[in-house]
């Protein structure tokens, strides 16, 4: 699994140098971490008993995980689950109904704004489709959390902007602006965005979707890479499962509202879990329906039997 | 099913008394964000040269013309009586109170009021807000403080030159066109119009209209939905409620300082 990040002999070094220099402090390596992936003194976030939802609908009931430090977490399930609201309960962006997410310890809920942004300094989050600011350079994108929380001299945000951006292989798309590249240039300086301040925790949001192969495969080396040689933690929200069952230390599958499945890639492709087992195995009918909740076919068509043997979807 | 059911009229009320209490904080909060703003002024520049260059060309041409026609009209009514020589003070007069401050900030809100609200809306629609937010940098004051507070710093710079326009295009048609005596047109002008009563109430108008519309603007970008429908009717949202604002609050400031 790891063997992705071998090819990269210059990279880990560089990266650390920059996570040091920026954070004041070694970086976590991956190499350093104790295996123990479910206790929750390893364990970066942790979300306890978390319920949530949007007006009448509840998303997560009573949903419990742990993301191991250090590590590389998929999250995924089913569409509408709750998978993207997991990440902005983390990033504080929602608050959890009923529940604890903490990070570091500290319940994201109970902190105020002050506190939330605090936290939020050691978190980076790329968005799924990059989120990009349209009337900034890609060099300016990638400057601008440098600018906003430090006092650095432009020279040296220079070096530090062309250093993350030799990194995901974009040093000489720096003057371009965000409508001149494509999808997964796009993502590839979001996430040298999302790294530029040298986060303990980053957060992907669908990085895969809409990738040709080639972007597909360059994004999820990155995401490796970058998490071991800067001593990340990682949660990555993702449908797709080879990409993401290679890439991931842990994969944590999610069902109606709670966890229906958590461990190794393997622990979880052999699991027997019949929702586990139809995501696993792209199946089109099983726990998850394909029809959404409606009026029979006999309700909307009328009586079956008139020619017509109906849907089955009642 | 009916609107009038307690349940949905208790909802209707608290979500509009919901939202006028949002809106009430974030006005605060833009108040406040002065001092920040003024600190880091390379940004609210940006915005005052975005909004307010941007918008010159539509203010100087509205202005020439809104002068040639109160010239116009002015000439029609005060010849009647004998009085074409005060036709300077009369077109500067209804220039410098009234339609200056109105006029400017009506076309305001349709240039720069609807620029303003899409470019935010289509920020929130296009996750930059919230990719802002995690980045622990806050979009309030980074993107619409600079904003407001370059709204409300154009929009006088812009109805003054829309004035001069206005002086000018009155001076075009009334002396140069109609042939009113040019020394009367001026004379008239300096000895009637009071720099602190006229001109003065004129900018405090349209500051007052500059931050109304830059709010209303930035407002209805901030909580637009993020979708390209939601975006449309944040957009044609600022210009109804800006516009209606500005004529009722130019009723209220008119009262206020003007009547005898």
């Amino acid at each position: 699994m790891h063997k992705m990040c071998h090819g990269a002999s210059g990279f880990a070094p560089m990266m650390q140098g920059f996570a040091i220099f920026l954070r004041g402090r070694p970086s976590r390596l991956s190499a350093t971490l104790p295996t123990t992936m479910s206790s929750s003194a390893d364990a970066l976030v942790q979300l306890r008993n978390v319920t949530f939802g949007y007006g009448e609908r509840v998303v997560l009931r009573d949903l419990s995980l742990t993301v191991p430090r250090g590590k590389v977490t998929a999250i995924m399930g089913a569409s509408g689950g709750g998978k993207t609201t997991i990440l902005r309960l983390i990033g504080g962006q929602q608050r959890a109904q009923q529940g604890q997410v903490l990070v570091n310890g500290q319940d994201v809920g109970a902190m105020d704004m002050e506190q939330l942004y605090a936290a939020r300094r050691r978190m980076g989050m790329l968005f799924q489709f990059g989120a990009l600011f349209t009337d900034m350079s890609v060099f300016d994108n990638v400057a601008f959390p440098l600018r906003e929380h430090t006092d650095l001299p432009e020279e040296l945000i220079r070096d530090i902007v062309l250093m993350k951006l030799g990194a995901v292989g974009l040093r000489g798309a720096r003057d371009l602006m965000p409508s001149q590249i494509s999808g997964g240039m796009a993502r590839r300086v979001a996430l040298a965005r999302a790294v530029a301040l040298d986060p303990e925790l980053i957060m992907y949001d669908e990085p895969f979707a809409g990738l040709d192969p080639i972007s597909l495969g360059t994004a999820a080396q990155l995401i490796r890479r970058l998490n071991d040689a800067m001593g990340l933690t990682t949660i990555v929200v993702s449908h797709d499962l080879e990409e993401t069952f290679r890439l991931a230390d842990q994969v944590i599958i999610l069902g109606p509202g709670s966890v229906a499945a958590q461990g190794t890639p393997d622990d979880v492709r052999a699991s027997q879990d019949p929702l586990v087992h139809q995501f696993v195995h792209a199946l089109p009918t099983g726990p998850v329906p394909f029809h959404y909740p409606g009026p029979s076919v006999a309700q909307d068509f009328g009586p079956v039997g008139m020619g017509s043997q109906g849907g089955g979807d009642a | 099913m009916s609107w009038w059911r307690p349940s949905l009229l208790g909802y209707a009320v608290r979500s509009k008394l919901a939202d006028i209490g949002m809106g009430a904080r974030l006005f605060a909060r833009l108040v406040a964000l002065f001092g920040p703003a003024m600190r880091r002024f390379g940004l609210v520049r940006d915005q005052v040269h975005f909004l307010g260059n941007y918008s010159l060309s539509i203010i100087t041409m509205s202005g020439l013309f809104v002068g040639f026609v109160l010239a116009l009209q002015g000439y029609n009514v005060l010849q009647l009586y004998g009085s074409a020589n005060s036709l300077g003070l009369v077109v500067t007069l209804g220039l410098v109170r009234e339609l200056g401050p109105v006029i400017t900030a009506l076309l305001f809100a349709g240039r720069a009021g609807t620029s303003l609200t899409a470019e935010i809306g289509l920020m929130r629609a296009g996750e930059q807000l919230s990719a802002m937010e995690m980045m622990a940098v806050d979009p309030v004051r980074r993107i619409l403080a600079p904003r407001f507070w370059g709204g409300v710093i154009a929009m006088p710079l812009l109805a003054l030159v829309f004035n001069a326009v206005g002086v000018i295009g009155g001076w075009l048609v009334g002396v140069v066109l109609i042939g009113v005596d040019a020394g009367a047109f001026w004379g008239q002008m300096q000895g009637g119009v009071d720099v602190f009563k006229d001109v003065g109430n004129g900018i405090v108008k349209s500051l007052a209209f500059g931050v109304a519309v830059t709010f209303i603007a930035v407002l209805q970008g901030y909580v637009a939905k993020p979708t390209p429908e939601g975006v449309s009717r944040a957009t044609t949202r600022t210009v109804v409620m800006a516009s209606l604002t500005v004529l009722g609050l130019d009723f209220v400031l008119t009262a206020l300082m003007f009547s005898i």
